[in-house]
């Protein structure tokens, strides 16, 4: 087995992310019997809170305390984490937008591999790393090699590592915030733009009607909003559909969106990325018409119709218009 | 302002079913149809439209073989000056770093403002602009869904983070962005616009010309395998006629509370 294993902790309010128990989980996964370090970077009262919970279930937190890192700037935490980690870290981090901004320069400056995006471990075989990964959206799926001689940062998906539930861990804070080094950076964070807000709250429905890329054109959303007034539902959608301006970005569901908890969730035309799927909460009955019979949406599912969705529409509103 | 845009040509999945093959080697790549990675073409268009304001000029570069040209003379299309095409029997299974120390080799050749990069591509990683960055020791910022110029050394950039909320920082010329989908809408490209630049001269660099070794491009991750992945029970299929469909689907709606 290579280097120690860093678990790098993202937190708000003064509360750990969900992702510090599944990286913990996931470290269990590269080495069960290896202590993980989780390394915390903030300021002040809020930052000693996070780390001081996470000791029932980190051996070791290290903490960097710097009023410069009271707001996550990746290119600031990278440059702490370069001077206080060994070259042979092996460092573990969400795959979100703070992962996609701090992972890849952290490897390069640290020398080490890196793997993005890592649903699963599946041992070390040697130096190197067995790592499943996704491709193509989910459509298939590769076991990756990952060389941990150098080091290696890698990031792992949110929701696919089952969470540890240790609180026995007893550990120590550990302050490295005298080796954090100069923390001068050209990007500076000026402030958080909330999203705006659509004149529908589709966090409130209990039944959404919700379009991807297979609507294919503006006026086919039509049809979808037809069908929610029939069914008593709101229209929600998919990422392309807010990027091509169709409908508004209050609308969204997924990571980069909404965060809903219907009963009942309708995916018309939607693949289902990860990233709208994270958007779904609290386990709706899910029902998903595509034409593609290979969509990844249909692995999650509770109902599927392989059909085209503009047809089906259509003739779905009239049916639930006529049994009303 | 001088502009890089890297893109890199892709299989489309709007237009194929993406399959593994046989022996799960690769993916299926017989009548594979490619086209430029979506996010590519976003930061293509940011770039034209910042050269359009400030002036300067855009160049879209490529890591790839002769096939891949295509994708830059598409871009070129839409708008960007010149195309840069870096090909080596060496760079053939580059991972992430290797395409960022070959992509950071060309950046040096020219005087360049500001880089982009789309913020993904197909393999899903993200990681090929945030490593150039590191590599050029020039500041980062991914997910970017907005950009203001500000001055000759400095702009404004918005990132998306999660819950549709946006980061707003200010970033020091020069730097590298990673461009998310919706920060604009890519113009369209026909037929006539791709026939225009058909003839105009693309420079290939190798890794002789480009001064790298083979250590420099060589890969510490590399793909074992491709599978499909066996899941749960997955959904339950309804079959019959697009009535019967509706009819069993209505049915459970009503049950699960889907109807009002």
């Amino acid at each position: 087995m290579a280097g120690q294993v860093f678990a790098y902790i993202v937190h708000k309010n003064g509360v750990a992310d969900d992702t510090a128990m599944e990286l913990l989980a996931a470290a269990a996964k590269i080495d069960a019997g290896v202590p993980v370090t989780a390394v915390v970077t903030g300021a002040g009262a809020e930052l000693d809170g996070v780390c001081n919970s996470l000791t029932a279930s980190y051996p070791e937190v290290w903490k960097i305390d710097n009023p410069a890192l009271a707001y996550p700037n990746a290119e600031i935490i990278r440059k702490a984490l370069v001077n206080i980690l060994p070259a042979d870290a092996i460092v573990l981090l969400p795959y979100d937008t703070f992962g996609l901004d701090l992972g890849p320069g952290l490897s390069i400056k640290l020398d080490s591999a890196y793997v993005a995006d890592a649903v699963d471990f599946e041992g070390v075989d040697g130096s190197r790393l067995k790592v499943v990964r996704q491709e193509y959206s989910g459509m298939v799926s590769t076991h990756v090699l990952c060389d941990l001689s150098k080091g290696a940062v890698l990031t792992c998906r949110p929701g696919s590592f089952q969470p540890v539930d240790n609180t026995t861990a007893a550990g120590k804070v550990v302050d490295k915030s005298p080796d954090a080094g100069d923390l001068t950076v050209k990007r500076r964070y000026i402030q958080v733009v909330e999203a705006e807000k659509g004149d529908v709250d589709i966090t409130k429905s209990d039944v959404l009607v919700s379009v991807g890329r297979g609507i294919e054109d503006q006026e086919n959303i039509e049809l979808a909003e037809d069908l929610a007034q029939s069914m008593g539902a709101v229209v929600s959608c998919s990422r392309p559909i807010v990027d091509a301006k169709w409908l508004e970005k209050a609308r969204q569901v997924g990571t980069s969106g909404q965060t809903v908890k219907p009963k009942v969730y309708l995916a018309l035309g939607i693949s289902g990325s990860f990233q709208h799927l994270g958007g779904i909460k609290g386990a709706p009955f899910i029902v998903a018409v595509n034409k593609n019979p290979k969509a990844p949406i249909f692995q999650v599912a509770d109902v599927g119709i392989v059909e085209d969705i503009l047809e089906f529409i259509p003739e779905l509103a009239e049916k639930v218009k006529e049994s009303k | 302002m001088e502009i890089l845009v890297c893109v890199k040509r892709v299989p489309d999945t709007a237009e194929n079913e993406i399959e593994v093959n046989r022996d799960g080697s690769d993916i299926e790549r017989d009548d594979l149809v490619y086209s430029v990675n979506e996010w590519d073409n976003y930061a293509v268009e940011e770039a034209i439209r910042i050269r359009d304001k400030v002036g300067g000029s855009v160049t879209v570069a490529t890591v790839g073989d002769e096939d891949t040209e295509e994708v830059l003379r598409r871009e070129m299309a839409m708008g960007a000056d010149n195309g840069i095409l870096l090909s080596d029997a060496a760079f053939a299974g580059a991972d992430g770093r290797g395409i960022a120390a070959i992509l950071k080799t060309a950046v040096e050749k020219g005087k360049y403002d500001l880089v982009l990069t789309g913020a993904l591509a197909d393999d899903g990683a993200g990681q090929v602009g945030g490593m150039l960055a590191a590599l050029l020791d020039w500041p980062y910022a991914s997910v970017v869904n907005s950009i203001e110029i500000l001055d000759d050394s400095k702009i404004k950039v918005g990132r998306e983070i999660e819950g549709g909320n946006h980061e707003i920082n200010e970033i020091e010329l020069p730097c590298v962005l990673s461009i998310q989908t919706g920060i604009n809408e890519p113009r369209y490209v026909g037929i006539r616009g791709i026939r225009k630049v058909a003839s105009v001269e693309i420079p290939v660099y190798g890794a002789a010309d480009l001064g790298l070794s083979a250590e420099a491009v060589g890969a510490r991750v590399s793909r074992a395998d491709y599978f499909v992945p066996v899941l749960g029970a997955g959904a339950e299929i309804l079959e019959g006629s697009m009535e019967e469909k509706i009819d069993k689907l209505i049915e459970l709606l009503k049950a699960k509370g889907g109807l009002k």
